[in-house]
């Protein structure tokens, strides 16, 4: 039934006749002879599915690799934070060096790598024009800046000393000294915070599957941050000095499977899908497998110095996935309406169903005592 | 660095609330909004182009067609700040709407009757009830027409999480963004619930006329790189001006005011159209108690929210922000323990 010219460019019809929206419709039609309707409505278990054409309802945001590479690098300076820190007071020099060297890294190439992101990079000192509360993105930036602080004044001393005292100081390298062991403790202060905020950051929008595990996340991604940064000084620390690096690594590993399994478990089965399936799904399965073998490597072969060095390796890769397939899974998340519509009518029946019944966006009349 | 009081302390993060008052505002203005009504639309896209004309917004995308309808922008973006969504829909369907609509009034929700009426719509009303009030014979089919825009939320999930400052709550109660002050983080993206603001990558000001002309040879992109969504005309606000989109919608589906009246106008109308058996009315964004607070835009549906490409349950993310707070408190400790245990435990 062509009605207009311009019906031609219509694209071909779906296949199934009168099911026209790709909605997935309720399975049972509601009976005849309720008329109070609240019946039906509390014992719609399948929920019904439809969209405006499959377009999207919530908008991913606009982020690229080199965030999920901030949330990774975030963590290992965190974490390299805490081990240098512990190195500083428990007098292990190569470790503590070789930490704060670590964390400095990453987190100048966090950094610059989430400026990169920004729409107006040139603008990215906006970040501090104030400190709000409500945005994690702006308590992280002043976290990753107070953090960054202390680690550089820290790095400045370590690389004087590693250069044989010869940066043009002069006096000032008194001064340098004696300010660094309290600029290692303030950057430790901010270590935790540092490794936990993007958890908050990811969590605090309305992207069903980030959104979806915003109790659970911070778990895992402090878990992943241990373990990474104990992966880097397995790395570039000789084992006599690394046993308390192993040892946050293990128990990184021990967190990160366990709170990923936890979080997977309490999270909506719609909402945590996308963690399971294409390029997420395969990157979590292979950290998982990677996390266990790093986890045993060091565990058991950790005074070795190579299995060190590859176990460390490994755990490092095993983070990057974690962050990377966490990433990814929200980016799909918000491409994909059902994983916004299907929660959320879950959600509302449920309430429905224990007798809230005034919550709703959705009402057959308006709602707003305060106006009258 | 100022803190900003606005959203540190005594700044609410869910429920009923005033939200200029909120923001602390000294001046008090009404709250401005919109109600879309959509059983009136015809689905001309003035708005969309009356929005565009004043707000100079570049073009978006390449203009393709939804499929199946004539819809040729799809969706609320950096460049589209009021878009018309059509919907076809068949028998079945709209009886499927008819009862959805009908199961909304038995929810224990308020009574449906507007409690004062004026004497037009008294009369109106007397009219209705002397005629038949069961449902109207259903149609073969209809096309649904909807003018979205954004909801000027009560408690904005955009605003909240915005790092910088560059969006801000006005003395109208709405929701704005400073361009000269975003530096394009994106966050606010993830934070609306509605999928509303974007940041601004491609489009243009002129339309290609000429044979061979291509896209990209076209002028620099305003406000690229920088997020952007419906200001309700803030500049046209201050100026005591109607937003230009409800300036010049030819129904008066887009109405606009003081929200307040707004709300009596919303219940006056979803009453009616429920008189006359039309049980499909029903009302978006209408109830403070809802997860963001109430919207300031608020519509007139006739169908779930979700087929106009609504979210059916959206909350504002804050809202669960000291949920969160708590839990990344806790996992810090747990992760500061570890590292002394590590330490103490490895002598
Ligand atoms: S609808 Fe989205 S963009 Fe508009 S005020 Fe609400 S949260 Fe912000
Ligand atoms: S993109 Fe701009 S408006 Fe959006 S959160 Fe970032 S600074 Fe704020
Ligand atoms: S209020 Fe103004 S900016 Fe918002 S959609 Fe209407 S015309 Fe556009």
């Amino acid at each position: 039934m062509t009605t207009s010219a311009f019906d031609q460019f219509r694209p071909p019809e779906p296949e199934r006749p009168g099911r026209r929206f790709g909605k997935l419709r309720r399975k049972k039609r509601p009976g005849p002879g309720r008329t109070d309707g609240s019946a039906e409505m509390l014992m719609v278990p399948d929920v019904e599915f439809e969209s405006y054409y499959g377009h999207n309802i919530v908008k991913p945001p606009p982020w690229e690799w080199p965030v999920a590479a901030y949330l990774f690098l975030g963590g290992v300076a965190g974490g390299s934070g805490l081990l240098g820190f512990g190195a500083q007071l428990t007098g292990r020099a190569v470790l503590r060096r070789n930490a704060r060297l670590g964390a400095m890294a990453a987190a100048s190439v966090g950094g610059v790598a989430l400026i990169a992101d920004l729409g107006r990079p040139e603008r990215f000192y906006n970040m501090f024009r104030t400190l709000k509360l409500t945005s994690p993105m702006s308590i992280g930036s002043w976290i990753l800046g107070a953090f960054s602080a202390g680690t550089g004044v820290a790095v400045a001393s370590e690389v004087d000393r590693l250069l044989g005292d010869r940066l043009p100081l002069g006096p000032l390298r008194k001064v340098l000294r004696a300010v660094e062991a309290p600029a290692g403790a303030e950057a430790a202060l901010f270590a935790g915070p540092l490794a936990v905020y993007t958890a908050v950051l990811l969590s605090d929008t309305a992207n069903p599957t980030w959104n979806g595990a915003h109790r659970d996340l911070p778990f895992v991604f402090v878990s992943s941050a241990s373990l990474a940064s104990g992966g880097l000084a397995m790395v570039t620390t000789p084992t006599r000095e690394t046993g308390p690096a192993r040892a946050l690594a293990v128990m990184g590993v021990i967190g990160d499977i366990a709170a990923m399994k936890y979080m997977e478990h309490r999270m909506d089965p719609v909402a945590a899908e996308p963690l399971h399936h294409g390029t997420p799904g395969q990157l979590l399965r292979w950290s998982e497998r990677l996390a266990v073998a790093g986890g045993l490597g060091a565990l058991l072969g950790g005074r070795h110095r190579a299995v060190a060095a590859a176990s460390g390796l490994a755990l490092l890769t095993v983070s990057a996935f974690t962050r990377f397939g966490v990433f990814e899974a929200g980016l799909h998340s918000a491409k994909d309406p059902r994983y916004t519509v299907e929660p959320q009518l879950r959600r509302l029946a449920e309430r429905r169903a224990a007798g809230i019944t005034d919550d709703s966006i959705t009402t057959a009349a308006p709602h707003w005592p305060s106006h009258s | 660095m100022s803190i900003d009081e606005h959203s540190v302390l005594g700044h609410q993060l869910h429920g009923p609330t005033d939200p200029a008052a909120d923001a602390h505002w000294q001046v008090h203005k009404s709250r401005k909004g919109f109600f879309t009504d959509t059983s009136i639309c015809i689905g001309c896209k003035a708005c969309e182009v009356a929005c565009k004309e004043w707000n100079r917004n570049p073009r978006d995308g390449d203009l393709e067609l939804t499929g199946w309808s004539y819809d040729n922008t799809q969706a609320l973006g950096a460049s589209t700040w009021r878009h018309v969504a059509f919907i076809e829909q068949d028998r079945e369907r709209i009886e499927e709407a008819r009862e959805s609509g009908r199961q909304l009034v038995s929810l224990g929700m308020p009574t449906v009757g507007p409690p004062a009426k004026t004497p037009e719509a008294a009369t109106d009303s007397a009219i209705a009830a002397g005629a038949d009030t069961s449902a109207p014979d259903t149609p073969e089919f209809r096309w649904l027409m909807a003018s979205d825009v954004c909801k000027h939320c009560t408690h904005a999930g955009c605003l909240d999480v915005c790092p910088t400052g560059a969006l801000f709550r006005t003395e109208f109660s709405t929701v704005v963004v400073q361009p000269d002050v975003c530096n394009g983080c994106g966050t606010c993206v993830a934070g609306c619930p509605f999928g509303v603001i974007q940041r601004r990558s491609d489009g243009t000001v002129e339309p290609t006329t000429g044979r061979g002309e291509q896209k990209g040879q076209q002028p620099e992109v305003e406000k690229k790189g920088i997020a952007q969504k419906c200001t309700l005309c803030y500049d046209r606000l201050l100026d005591d001006e109607t937003p230009a989109c409800a300036k010049t919608c030819p129904t008066t589906s887009i109405k606009y005011g003081d929200h307040t009246d707004l709300v009596d106008i919303a219940r006056d109308r979803v009453a009616q159209l429920h008189e006359q058996g039309l049980t499909e009315a029903r009302l978006y964004g209408a109830n403070e108690l809802d997860g963001v607070g109430g919207t300031g835009a608020m519509f007139l549906l006739l169908d779930e929210p979700q087929v106009y490409g609504l979210p059916p349950d959206p909350r504002v993310p804050t809202a669960d922000l000291p949920v969160m707070a708590k839990r990344a408190g806790m996992a810090v400790a747990g992760m500061v323990t570890a590292a002394a245990i590590a330490f103490l435990g490895a002598r």
